[in-house]
Order: C-alpha cells, then structure tokens, then sequence
C-alpha cells in the first residue's frame, strides 16, 4: 500500500447559496482498498459522493485521480474515468427489463445504433449472477426493494471502474443478502477496484472495510486504520461529543397492565392467525427477515390493509377498526417504513405535517385555526429536538432524522395509546437514532405502548424488552429480554426452528 | 441519564426567522411578479393605443375572464389534489344546453339552471367514480367525458343552437346587467374567488386537498380518505363548470353545442402560470386569476394592437411556455 492513492480529494469545498455542505475536506483512497465514509446525515458525505459522480459540481478544491487532475463534468464523465457510483436511493426504470437496467449506463456510453437484445441478455445474466440468480428478463418493477438494491449494484459493474461508490447500500437489505454484498465487495477488492462505502452501521464497517473517514458537518475530521480505533471512537468522532450510551435503559421492573391484544388476526395474503400482547411500559420488538410480513401485520392491526379474522382490544376493550381514522380514534397509530413516500409531505411546511393526523384538534368551525396548528409544532419539534429553520420550512429541507422526528411528531400530536413503529430509525445518522431510542423509552415510561419493527438486529436487542420474530406470516417465536441475541432472532427469523407450512392461507376464512 | 442538551447546529437557525410557510412565500413571490408583469404590460399598453386605459376596454377584459374565472377556480383546486379536467369545456356547454333545453320545455329559468348545475355535478360524480373507484387517471377520465359529453349536447339540440331570447329579463341580467355600472358577471365572479381563495386557505377540509395533492400515501397514512377527497373535488370542479354554463347561457341569450370548445386549455394554462403544479400540491386561486389577467390582458393588446388573429395564440403559447421555465428554474435555483 504504498503507491499512489487513486483516488485524491484536496481542499474541496462546496455551497449552496448560503449553506456549506463541504468546507475543505479532503479524502484519499488508496488502491485496493475498501474505505469507509462516515457521518451523521448532513455531514456532506452524499455531496462529496456526488461531486465525484459528477452530478454537482464543487466550489473550490481538486481532484486527482491516479495522480492526475481530473474535472469532473457530468455523470458520463464520471464513467469514463471509471468512477462509478451506487445511489443510496434505487434509481432505475420500473418498467424496464433488469438486463436493460443494467446495462443502461453503458449502453449510452457505446455507440452502436442498434441494440442487440440476445447478447445483452446473456451480458446482463453473468453480471447478476456475480451477485444472485434474478433472472435478467424480469421487469425491475417486479422485483423486491433488496433484489433492485443488488441490480444497482450490477448496474455499476458494468462500467469497468476503477473506484465504486456504495452509498449505503445495505439500507434496504436483509442480513443475508447484506452478507452476500459483503463478500461480493471483497471480491471487488481482489480484482482491484478500490471502494468507499458510506453505512451507518459499525457493525458493516469493521467487519468489511480497511480505512475510514469520518465527516462532521461539512467539514474532515480523520482518517484512520479500521484497526487502530473501535466503533466508539468512530461514533464520537461522528457526532463530535460523547455518546456514551449507545442504547437507553431497558425497563426494571415487571410490565403493567395489556395494553394491546391482538388475537387471531389474519389477512386474505400475508399473514395468518397472528397473536400479540403489548403490555405498558415495556417496548416490544417485531423481528423477521423484509416480506415476512411485519409491516403487513402492523397495518391490518391499524386498519390500513383489511383483516380477514381476528380482534384487537386496547385497553381491554375490543375495538372496530375498519379505517385508519378509526385506529387513530381509538389511540392507535402506525409509523410508516417509508418515510418519504408515505410518513410525511416534503413540500409542505412542518406545522401542517404535525397537525395532519388530526385536523380536528387544530379546527374551529371548519375554519383551521393556524395559532393553535402553529403552538403544536412548535411545542412538539421542540420536545423531538427538530433541528429545523422554523416551523414553516418544508419538511424536504430537513435531514432525514430530523424528518423523521417530525413523522413522529406527527404521531405524538394524537395523544397515542399505542403507537406501531415501522422501522423507525432507517437511513438516520446515529445521533437522531440514539435521540429517537431514548423518546421511545421516555414515551413508554410514560405508559404510550411502542412496537417497533426493526431490520436491525442491534436495535431490536438493544432497545426492546421482548422481541416476536414473524417467519412467513407467522408469529415463529417471541424471546424475552435475557434469551435476545441476533442468532436467537435469526434462528427464529429463516424458520430453523418453526415448522415450515406456507400453506396455511386457505384454512382460514373469515 | 440526563437528556442531551439540544442545541441547533447553525446559530441562524431559531424558530423566529422563518415563520410562516415557505412555500406559502414563494407562491406570493409568484404572484407578485405576475402582478407586476400585468402592470408593466397595462402601462406600456396605455402609452401604445388610446383605447386600452378606458373603462369600457377594461371593463370588456374583465367580463372576458370572469366567467371563465369561476372555472379556473374549480380546475386550481382539483390541480391542487393532483387532478386534471379536460372536460371543463364540454360541461359548461353541457350546463347552457339542459338548462337551455328545460327552459324551452316550459320549466322556469332558474329551475333549469340549477338542474343544469347539477347534471354538471353528476358529470363530475362520474368521472370520480371512474377515478376513485375503478382507478383510472384523471387525464383519460376527462378526455373521455369531454368527448361524450360534448356528444350530448350534440344530441340534446340537435346539432343546432338553441335561441333563448324568450328568457325573462329578471335572468337575463345576471348576465347582462350590472349594479353602479359594475356587471353582475364580474361581481359574481368576485364572490366566488374570494369565498374560495380563503376556504382553500383556511379551511380544514380544503387543507385535505393539499396534503392529498402532495403525498397521497401520506395522507391516507395520516386517515385521510384521499379518494373521498378526489371524488368531491372533481364533483366541485364540474359543478363550477356548470355554474359558469348557467352564466354564459344569462349572457348571450343562447346556447351553442359547440361551445366552450378548447376553453380548458385556456383554464389549465392561467391556472398554471399562477402557479399550481401538475404534480399536485401546490397552487392558489389569487395566482390562477392572475394568470387569467394576463393571457387576458395579452389577447387585448394584440387585439388593440391590430395583431393578426392567426398570430394571437401562437403568442400565448409562447407566454405559457415562457412563464413555467421562468418557475422552473426559480425554483431549482431556490432548492
């Protein structure tokens, strides 16, 4: 490792307007090598990730790759330097076939008039094939949220480069497939392509990759051997102040009264015969791999998705909920896992995103009462910590923390006696996840019943006083607070322990 | 464990500085300079020809917009949730003809007019349906209607126009009349932009158009029942079609089967320069009868200004296309 680094960022600045995203950093990568890039969201690490990608470009500063200076211009600049990047968010056209999606950068780099679709197939196959056995000819449309992450990354293979870019990309992935990302990356490596990994998961990061480079607020904090610090030290360096409590306490004593039950819910598809106690004061965890149906329990129980059979009762009293607005009556309310297409409304202003779950309260008359919506923001986003302009800023102007506080916020408005959490803190930098755990903590000490489904192992064992793993629509087991581990979860999650019958839909009708 | 303290990370970041809504900003940024482009046209038009700056001139470009005004109105708000309606046109037309129609058969004018409005309504009632229900999109519902209900009135007169001249003066002035020189028309008009402009404001159900418009997911996620939503807005966009229809009919004393052709292109487009996304979610009334005002106060000058006909709409076109990249790229420049 003492060659040239081939890939060199000096004195790099970039502004928007007023706004800083990056002063002065600087960033090396050495040959081979598989660099971490940390900070929390807003620390400029997508900009500069950007910049290389040639999608904006920087103020000041320069660039050099293998030695020389380079600019930058466009994306196809990019490619043609061999700099290829893997969006966080999944860029690809639904409608297209995954073999055209994958060779879609480098079709538009060649330059041959016809497209020879038998020879892109069989291309396109061997590439993903590197990666899992997804069918080339199938729509990406048809695909599962993991499974188009993976064609992105194929996406970039194709382009021969010479540095990849993976900008978080195991957001949206299980823990296999996330295992499978990592031996394919150092595969990556052998071959000699150098890679910056951006992850907020420490975990990943020690276990995968060489270097890292922390980032705070636009600025470069250090570099450093993965071997020579600990995830502390990464997470200080992050967040720039002690964190010394990755997860807040967990309950002392014995749970109190139920909560929510929910007895022999089931659904047309999904699910089936699905029990569910939540008792106050404790913080109940819902595990299981992405498609086993976890989300699709918590929104049936919420009367988003209807419920072929079963009974909820809250308070000990049975409830109808046929609509969501009769779950948020009856003190129940659901924190949706797609927090920008479904939590909140990014062009509209933080107030009327608190105040949307119940317009009644901030009603007079039929009139909207702006004082009244305008009091509530303010006095939620400041017990959230929102860290925002005002109250009027559009939501798309926030990090995604700090979008997401307002999502709960959201929630928080309603008074809620029991709130569903669908991954709550997905895509956030681990200052606003530790704040989010410790409310969560804070609100079920105050007797508001939280369920939090969670892809995350760390933070299902960390957070929650019992967790039920859910394996193919069904509740395959539950683990109190002294029986979690990930293998405990894991186990119960790929269904080594439960009996495999898939079949069970047509036993119940309602 | 003590909570850690909040502190925001910028110091020009307090909650004081940036009160009321952002995008509430940028639109009356919007309508501003659409206010002052009307008036730069309206002073340059004075010093051009003689005729502009006159009460009658004025008062001529006003009747022009107003009636159509009230549909602008009905199209901002179903932009607003994410809609569109091509068969504005149409359903005015649909409203003069049955209205019309009824008269002749002996029902008294104001009857008929009000079951004109509402036949409009059930225009509207259907094409929700198709949208709520069977799931088709806004565009093709209404291309659809437009070309069926344009086919009716076909049917309804006959293929010829009908001659109202026997309609009571009492109904003929809504359209013809005027109260201290100020023709009911624009008055009318008046009422319904300010009753709407602030409903769409202030009040709690039109706020549910906006966050409907904005993220559709995220407002059934917050309880709201967005196709309710949908369907009454649509409703409320055909019946102000009709309400205009009834107008119209006031006016001219007749009702045509083929009028109000191509006029939603017209609405859509004002509706547009004032600024109301095709996206959804954003929009004002002010600013779609601002953009009314201008493609208003244009075809007036090119009128005045002896500009060949077959060069007026060519001309619109262009202010259509010119307004919205001057938005786009404000707004690219703002983000």
């Amino acid at each position: 490792m003492t060659q040239a680094p081939i890939l060199e960022i000096r004195g790099v600045c970039k502004t928007f307007g007023p706004v800083k995203a990056l002063s002065d950093v600087r960033f090396e990568l050495r040959r081979g090598e598989v660099h971490a890039l940390c900070g929390e969201n807003g620390a400029g690490k997508s900009t500069l990730m950007n910049i290389l990608a040639g999608v904006l470009q920087p103020s000041e500063g320069e660039i050099l790759l293998d030695g020389e200076r380079v600019a930058i211009a466009s994306p196809a600049a990019a490619q043609r330097l061999g700099i290829g990047l893997v969006h966080q968010e999944i860029a690809l056209c639904p409608d297209a076939t995954v073999a055209e999606n994958i060779f879609m950068a480098a079709i538009n780099a060649r330059r041959a008039p016809l497209m020879n679709f038998q020879k892109l197939y069989v291309e396109a196959q061997k590439v993903m094939d590197q990666l899992a056995p997804i069918p080339v000819r199938t729509k990406v449309a048809d695909l599962s949220i993991s499974n188009q992450q993976l064609v992105e990354i194929a996406k970039a293979l194709t382009l021969d480069c010479k540095v990849l870019m993976l900008d978080e990309p195991t957001a949206a992935l299980t823990e296999s497939e996330a295992q499978r990302l990592f031996s394919i990356v150092r595969g990556l490596q052998q071959r000699g392509i150098s890679v910056v990994y951006i992850s907020h998961r420490m975990a990943e990061i020690f276990s995968l990759c060489d270097r890292v480079t922390v980032f705070r607020d636009g600025q470069y904090v250090a570099t450093d051997r993965i071997a020579d610090v600990s995830p502390d030290d990464v997470v200080r360096k992050m967040v720039g102040r002690e964190i010394t409590q990755l997860y807040p306490d967990k309950l002392a004593g014995a749970p109190g009264r139920a909560l929510l039950s929910v007895k022999g819910l089931s659904d047309s598809d999904c699910f089936a015969n699905v029990d569910l106690e939540l008792r106050a004061g404790e913080i109940l965890g819902i595990g299981g791999l992405i498609g086993a149906g976890r989300s699709e329990i918590a929104q049936t129980i919420c009367g988003l998705r209807p419920a072929t059979a079963g009974k909820v009762e809250i308070d000990g009293k049975p409830q109808r909920i046929r609509t969501y607005s009769d779950a948020v009556k009856a003190g129940l309310v659901y924190l949706s896992e797609d927090r920008k297409g479904s939590g909140v409304f990014l062009d509209m202003p933080i107030s009327a995103n608190i105040s949307a779950l119940d317009l009644n309260k901030v009603t007079s008359l039929g009139m909207l009462n702006r004082k009244a919506e305008d009091r509530q923001a303010t006095e939620l986003s400041k017990r959230l910590g929102v860290r925002m302009s005002g109250i009027g800023a559009t939501v798309s102007t926030l990090s995604g923390g700090n979008q997401q506080k307002v999502a709960i916020a959201k929630q928080l408005s309603v008074d809620p006696r029991v709130i569903l959490m669908d991954e709550p803190t997905r895509g956030i930098d681990v200052g606003a996840k530790v704040e989010i755990h410790r409310l969560l903590r804070q609100l079920a000490a105050k007797g508001v019943g939280i369920v939090v489904i969670s892809s995350e192992l760390p933070e299902l064992i960390g957070l929650c006083d019992r967790v039920m793993v859910v394996h193919e629509g069904r509740i395959a087991g539950e683990l109190a607070a002294g029986a979690l581990g990930e293998e405990a979860i894991m186990r119960l999650a790929s269904g080594v322990k439960a009996p495999s019958n898939s079949k069970q839909q047509a036993a119940h009708v309602a | 464990m003590s909570p850690r303290e909040e502190t925001p990370m910028h110091a020009e970041l307090n909650a004081g500085s940036a009160r009321r809504m952002n995008f509430a900003r940028l639109a009356s940024m919007r309508e501003a300079g659409l206010i002052v482009i009307i008036l730069a046209l309206c002073i340059a038009m004075t010093f051009a020809s003689p005729h502009f700056l006159t009460w009658g001139n004025l008062r001529a470009m006003m009747m022009s917009f107003s009636i159509e005004g009230i549909v602008v109105v009905g199209m901002t708000i179903l932009l607003i949730v994410g809609g569109i309606d091509l068969s504005v046109g149409s359903v005015v037309c649909f409203s003069m003809v049955i209205s019309g129609a009824l008269f002749l058969a002996g029902i008294d004018p104001w009857t008929a007019s009000l079951i004109g409005i509402a036949a409009s309504a059930l225009i509207g009632a259907i094409m929700g349906f198709f949208v709520t229900v069977i799931g088709l999109s806004h565009f093709i519902t209404s291309l659809a209607a437009m070309v069926i209900v344009r086919g009716l009135c076909l049917i309804i007169t006959k293929g010829t126009p009908l001659s109202l001249f026997s309609l009571p003066d009492s109904f003929k002035a809504i359209g013809q009349g005027s109260f201290h020189n100020i023709p009911y028309v624009i008055l009318i008009f008046l009422v319904v932009v300010i009753v709407f402009d602030f409903l769409l404001r202030r009040a709690t159900a039109f706020r549910k158009v906006f966050y409907t418009g904005s993220n559709q997911k995220a407002a059934q996620f917050s309880g709201i029942k967005t196709n309710q939503v949908k369907f009454w807005v649509t409703v409320l966009c055909s019946a102000l079609a009709g309400f205009a229809g009834v107008i119209y009919m006031a006016r001219f004393g007749a009702a045509t089967p083929t009028f109000g052709a191509g006029m939603e292109l017209n609405i859509i487009a004002a509706a547009v320069i004032g600024g109301a996304s095709l996206n959804g979610g954003s929009g004002t009334i002010f600013g779609a009868i601002l953009g009314m005002a201008l493609l208003s106060v244009v075809t007036s000058s090119l009128i005045l200004l002896d500009v060949s006909v077959y060069w007026q709409e060519m001309i619109k076109g262009c202010i259509l296309l010119a307004a919205v990249s001057i938005d786009h790229f404000l707004h690219r420049k703002k983000s």
